[in-house]
């Protein structure tokens, strides 16, 4: 049980995570149908800025410099680099984030060098926020819960009671028409793709302490990131919601139960301990087949339901 | 296959069998173990990047799985190799390359078949599932994969159709060249199939292949197939050359330098991604030994070639074939020759830069020293980059008025060329 409620904690801790980084993804790829590769990147530059404003004068004011800094790099991606692409397609686009991988990655560790970063949690917010069944809930946790709840609540707000929100939503389902319409539809991706790094920046600022901030962070989160957006589906951040938590849920409910497929079959009277290679798939414990099921999911989720789970079309 | 470019392919086959000797070190009766293991590369990655080019630039699937099937390749003939060492199968050398490339088919076959069920965005989503997927496994499984250590083999199996021992690098290297001319050629002949013309089509126009009859989803899933064989080859080649697999041949990365090689080759043009491998195997060879920064220098090549040329260096090459035709390409020398002065200058400035920043810092933390022309500059000092910073923007500027010039040129005699032909 104790085992239960701490896990489902941090699925959600994690989940949100998840949904913060996976949201704007979401949006861009929905709207502009690019698929952003460098996202991942910079929500790691999120968390490398929060670090060095955080050393400088604090984590409050990182917490809102680095995503606005984050905001204005992915506003100088569109502007600069992705209009220049468009007129090759989507896939001239996509070429173009994915190169912006390796510039991001290598620009990081030449600046700050090859070294995870010491970036902690701040002071005022490390002590247990409550004990549940005598292990600490630590209160950083629940501060990111509280900012993501916030900023799942401002993301909601601004889309469905503003007048840029609804050109947003009318642009995901129908972007030509809202061009028609005589809105500026490139001012409208620019401010979407600056949005959505600013969210992945926000990401990187409360997951950098949360997890590690390394030049490696990226890669780690990136295609748990394209999983979500890809499974939740597109045009809807309803199914990226569910998915995120989904996600967040299944890699933390993998790393605890440490079962193998072989002991679930072994009150079948299946004895499945041979010592080949067929073998192995019935001794591997849960832990470490976790990190393969979202990849697993999102494959069967394209074959069989392209559009994902509340999609509003196919990917 | 025109007679000009028969010339071509048979000058190149000549080089790459003569090209060891020409670093022979005559006093010692040996052979340069770096140039040897460096062309030996070349030769794999080209098959590599043609055959991930089977799928971008020949039926515009976008892929990031590639690696896998030579993963895939390089592992089981890792292990036939030790199998044959034990003596439990006799099989020769030179065909044991061949299993790579059934193991590559046969994982192709069966990730080919979720995954060509799609095309474009989903078809590349699915694929880098499938390489998160396999990349994931492969550490999960030890039995064929061998963990994190991966496995390690031995090429002298003593079984040779010529006698050869694989001994030196040479006799690989050679092995290697053999198997790179048969795997283009294959390659070459599948395109000139109807299979490769409907890959072409399916490609531009995938609606309008199936009202000719054909079902794009089966010629999807049959170029993904061969072209998994092939790149299975190239990593059997691989895993001979250096006897031992790990996770690095499978995984996302290597799957994203066959886009890179092929992409800034070309992939429009066949030969292409030839291009592309040995430029990149060269320059990875000899610039990871001198510089931290290899990434960000592929990086931007890469963008610069996404935003400017999307066609490619074999494009810009094949640009330039009517006006060679014409004979006008004298015309051009001038306005070629005013780029490469600002040219040089934005590179050196770039490089310049991106150097003195990766000495400020990672070379700090490696105890390493800025070493140019003989002499130790100080990075932390103003003068380098003053003359970085200058060269890079005082070049940029010029470089933009001398393109303008140069694409004045260019665009007068491409409508001389077609002014005439419209006469004719």
């Amino acid at each position: 049980m104790e085992v239960l409620i701490v896990s489902l904690l941090n699925g959600l801790v994690y989940g949100m995570l998840l949904f913060m980084l996976a949201s704007g993804l979401t949006l861009i790829f929905s709207m502009m149908g690019v698929l952003n590769f460098a996202h991942a990147s910079i929500y790691m530059l999120g968390a490398y800025f929060a670090f060095e404003v955080s050393r400088w004068v604090g984590f409050i004011p990182a917490l809102i410099i680095a995503p606005i800094a984050c905001g204005a790099i992915g506003a100088a991606i569109e502007i600069f680099g992705l209009r220049r692409v468009h007129h090759n397609g989507h896939i001239a686009e996509l070429l173009f984030t994915f190169g912006l991988v390796f510039i991001i990655q290598r620009g990081l560790q030449m600046i700050w060098g090859m070294l995870p970063m010491p970036y902690r949690v701040p002071a005022f917010l490390d002590f247990p926020l409550f004990v549940l069944y005598g292990a600490n809930f630590p209160a950083y946790r629940g501060f990111m819960l509280l900012i993501s709840a916030v900023m799942l609540l401002s993301i909601f707000l601004l889309l469905k009671k503003t007048r840029i929100g609804l050109i947003i939503q009318a642009a995901l389902t129908h972007p030509q028409m809202v061009s028609a319409l005589g809105h500026n539809v490139p001012v409208v991706f620019t401010t979407v793709f600056a949005g959505g790094c600013l969210l992945a920046g926000l990401a990187g600022v409360i997951g950098g302490n949360y997890l590690t901030t390394e030049s490696s962070m990226a890669d780690a989160m990136g295609p748990i990131v394209f999983v979500v957006v890809v499974f939740g589906g597109l045009g809807s951040l309803a199914g990226c919601f569910i998915a995120s938590i989904l996600m967040g849920m299944i890699q933390t409910f993998a790393v605890v139960f440490d079962v193998t497929l072989g002991d679930l079959l072994a009150p079948f009277g299946v004895n499945a301990n041979w010592d080949n290679l067929l073998g192995e798939i019935f001794t591997v414990p849960m832990a470490r087949i976790g990190p393969l099921l979202p990849y697993a999911m999102m494959i069967l989720i394209l074959l069989f339901r392209p559009r994902g789970l509340m999609g509003t079309r196919d990917t | 296959m025109s007679g000009s470019s028969a010339k071509w392919w048979i000058a190149l086959l000549l080089l790459a069998l003569l090209l060891p000797w020409g670093f022979y070190d005559w006093a010692h009766a040996r052979h340069s173990g770096f140039m040897i293991s460096m062309l030996s590369q070349c030769g794999m990655m080209i098959i590599f990047a043609l055959s991930y080019n089977m799928l971008m630039g020949q039926a515009g699937l976008l892929s990031f799985c590639h690696a896998v099937f030579f993963g895939i390749g390089g592992y089981t003939v890792a292990h036939v190799l030790s199998t044959i060492g034990h003596g439990d199968l006799a099989i020769p050398m030179e065909a044991v390359p061949l299993f790579g490339g059934l193991a590559g088919l046969a994982m192709a076959i069966v990730f080919g078949y979720m995954a060509t069920k799609q095309r474009a965005t989903a078809f590349a989503m699915i694929t880098m599932g499938i390489g998160e997927l396999v990349a994931t496994a492969s550490v999960m499984f030890r039995h064929f994969f061998g963990g994190e250590g991966g496995i390690t083999t031995d090429r002298m199996i003593e079984n040779s159709v010529f006698g050869l021992t694989y001994s030196q690098g040479i006799q690989v290297y050679y092995l290697i060249v053999a198997w790179t001319v048969i795997a283009v050629m294959g390659m070459y002949f599948l395109t000139q199939t109807p299979l490769g013309r409907m890959a072409n089509a399916c490609r531009d126009n995938f609606e309008r292949a199936q009202f000719v009859g054909y079902d794009p989803k089966i010629v999807r899933f049959v170029q993904f197939a061969l072209s998994g064989f092939f790149a299975g080859i190239g990593g059997a080649l691989y895993a001979v050359t250096y006897e031992i697999m790990t996770f690095d041949a499978l995984s996302a990365p290597l799957s994203a330098n066959a886009l890179l090689m092929a992409y800034i080759g070309g992939t429009t043009v066949f030969a292409g991604p030839i291009l592309g491998a040995v430029l990149i195997t060269v320059l990875q060879s000899y610039i990871s030994l001198l510089s931290n920064s290899w990434l960000v220098y592929v990086g931007v090549l890469f963008i610069a070639m996404v935003t400017f040329v999307p066609a490619g260096l074999a494009g810009i090459i094949l640009a330039h074939k009517p006006i060679q035709q014409a004979g006008q390409m004298r015309r051009l020398t001038v306005p070629y020759l005013r780029l490469v002065i600002p040219g040089v200058a934005v590179v050196f400035g770039f490089i310049g830069m991106v150097e003195l920043l990766s000495f400020l810092t990672i070379g700090a933390a490696q105890g390493k020293k800025l070493v140019l022309a003989g002499s130790t500059i100080d990075v932390a000092a103003f003068m380098p980059w003053a003359v970085s910073v200058a060269c890079l923007f005082g070049g940029g500027v010029w470089l933009r008025l001398e393109s303008r010039v140069f694409n004045r040129v260019w665009e007068q005699v491409t409508l001389e060329i077609k002014a005439r032909e419209a006469v004719r």
